[in-house]
């Protein structure tokens, strides 16, 4: 039994229709109890009032935007080097979720950042390096969608994770590099002393997990979406053949 | 490689290459700007060398998607796949060829526009000399955005939109270089930055853009 069996899009279908609702229900349960808790069960922060509570979007949706990239960068890799469709199709539907996530963190910092303060956008490294983010995946969504190809545009975008990331990488340092920043640092680290209080790390723990459960669920319908979308269309393709 | 070189030049240069259109374009660009922003010397001071930089980049970017585009068309590229110099090297000289044609003539435009735009003295060496080493940056990068588009149709909107992010690094340390020039501040850092880019770029983008030219040529 390894990881590749599924490799085989037939078997990746079968298990994943078998995983698939109670990732589900596990995700939407580990959302809703993490934000509940978390908007309206935990004591409001000293000096940041109640918007703290943003938290529990911000920090999940940004961190599952930075882990959707590294899937695709790995899903890519394995294209590249061992050819399976399924993984090809799964770095496609993790970039529109990873999208969204980008989205989700900076509409959210937004909202935060105005009565903190006092602004909806600062040229700070953290959010400009996710601004360049966002366009990275901008990029690479555009670039599927507009080969025809499926396997040429497998190998293209495949080969732009590639060089994005490195990019990517690149520019989270330069920008650290051009300016000073507002945002304050990690307050999560596992190897620091001093983090965020308790009272608010275990909800947000427990949205984090929400976000993970909901991304893979997501990528999980959308990569399921993809096989049968192919699968269309080699049977519209037989069809006129005959 | 040699040959091939000499004959992207020599194509550039003839009527229709695209050789001027990006000085052009750069002279517009710094005639432009202080008409929006108004006159004012010290406002426009500070952001020359910010402009200059965003519209070299702007002005390497036009001439990119013909890069390979015409020679995919005509066929040539199928040509060239077949010969005996490696993909690699093709993308090497078409990208050096690129950066005689624009990068080269946008350095030394440069300081002129910068008296257009009030540059502070001390950064006008400096200016040409960052746009000397980061420009093969830029056409490298613009290399492999033009391997990624090259099947496609008209694939210049595209390709702006592969290529801009990347080239955000370039130009964060390259006009970094000329602000701390402007203002007397030390450079070493930045520029070595910047150098370190181009390096890095015209070492492994080569690979990536062959890579995406074979796809393409599938």
């Amino acid at each position: 039994m390894s990881v590749w069996e599924y490799a085989n899009p037939k078997r990746f279908m079968d298990t994943s229709a078998r995983v698939l609702p109670w990732l589900a229900a596990l995700a939407a349960l580990c959302l809703i109890t993490g934000l509940i808790w978390g908007f309206f069960f935990t004591p409001d922060d000293f000096r940041q009032g109640s918007t703290v509570r943003i938290i529990y979007l911000h920090v999940p949706a940004a961190m599952m935007a930075i882990n959707a990239w590294v899937m695709m960068l790995v899903a890519s890799l394995i294209w590249l080097i061992r050819r399976h469709h399924v993984s090809a199709l799964a770095a496609r539907a993790a970039a529109p979720v990873g999208l969204t996530f980008t989205l989700i963190a900076l509409i959210t910092g937004a909202f935060w950042g105005q009565p903190m303060w006092g602004t909806w956008w600062a040229w700070d490294p953290r959010l400009t390096s996710f601004l360049i983010l966002f366009l990275f995946y901008l990029g690479y969504i555009a670039l599927w969608s507009a080969i025809e190809d499926s396997d040429a545009a497998a190998d293209l975008t495949s080969v732009l994770c590639m060089v994005g990331s490195v990019f990517a990488l690149l520019s989270r340092y330069a920008v650290n590099f051009w300016n000073q920043g507002l945002h304050q640092g990690a307050s999560l680290s596992l190897d620091k002393e001093e983090n965020v209080a308790d009272v608010f790390w275990v909800p947000l723990l427990v949205c984090i997990a929400g976000f993970v459960l909901l991304f893979v669920t997501l990528v999980l319908i959308r990569t399921r979406t993809e096989i049968r979308a192919r699968r269309l269309q080699h049977l519209l393709l037989r069809e006129r053949m005959q | 490689m040699i040959a091939l070189f000499l004959r992207d030049l020599r194509l550039a240069f003839r009527a229709g290459g695209g050789f001027g259109l990006a000085l052009a374009f750069f002279l517009l660009v710094a005639v432009l700007v202080p008409l929006g922003v108004g006159p004012k010397a010290a406002t426009l001071a500070l952001i020359a060398p910010g402009i200059l930089w965003v519209g070299a980049m702007l002005s390497c970017l036009l001439t990119l998607d013909r890069l390979f585009a015409t020679d995919f068309e005509d066929g040539s590229l199928d040509l060239l796949a077949t010969a005996p110099i490696p993909m690699e090297g093709v993308v090497l000289a078409k990208a050096a060829a690129h950066w005689v044609t624009t990068g080269l003539p946008l350095a030394l435009l440069a300081p002129v526009l910068g008296i257009l735009l009030q540059l502070p003295g001390p950064a006008f060496g400096w200016l040409t000399l960052s746009l000397l080493i980061g420009t093969p940056a830029l056409s490298m990068i613009g290399a492999f955005g033009a391997a990624l588009t090259v099947g496609i149709k008209r694939g210049g909107l595209l390709l702006s939109l592969l290529v801009l992010p990347l080239y955000v690094p370039t130009l964060i340390f390259g006009a970094e270089v000329v602000q701390r020039a402007g203002q007397g501040a030390p450079l070493q850092s930045p520029l070595l930055l910047l150098a370190g880019i181009t390096a890095g770029a015209l070492a492994l983008l080569p690979f990536a853009a062959a890579m995406a030219i074979r796809v393409n040529l599938r």
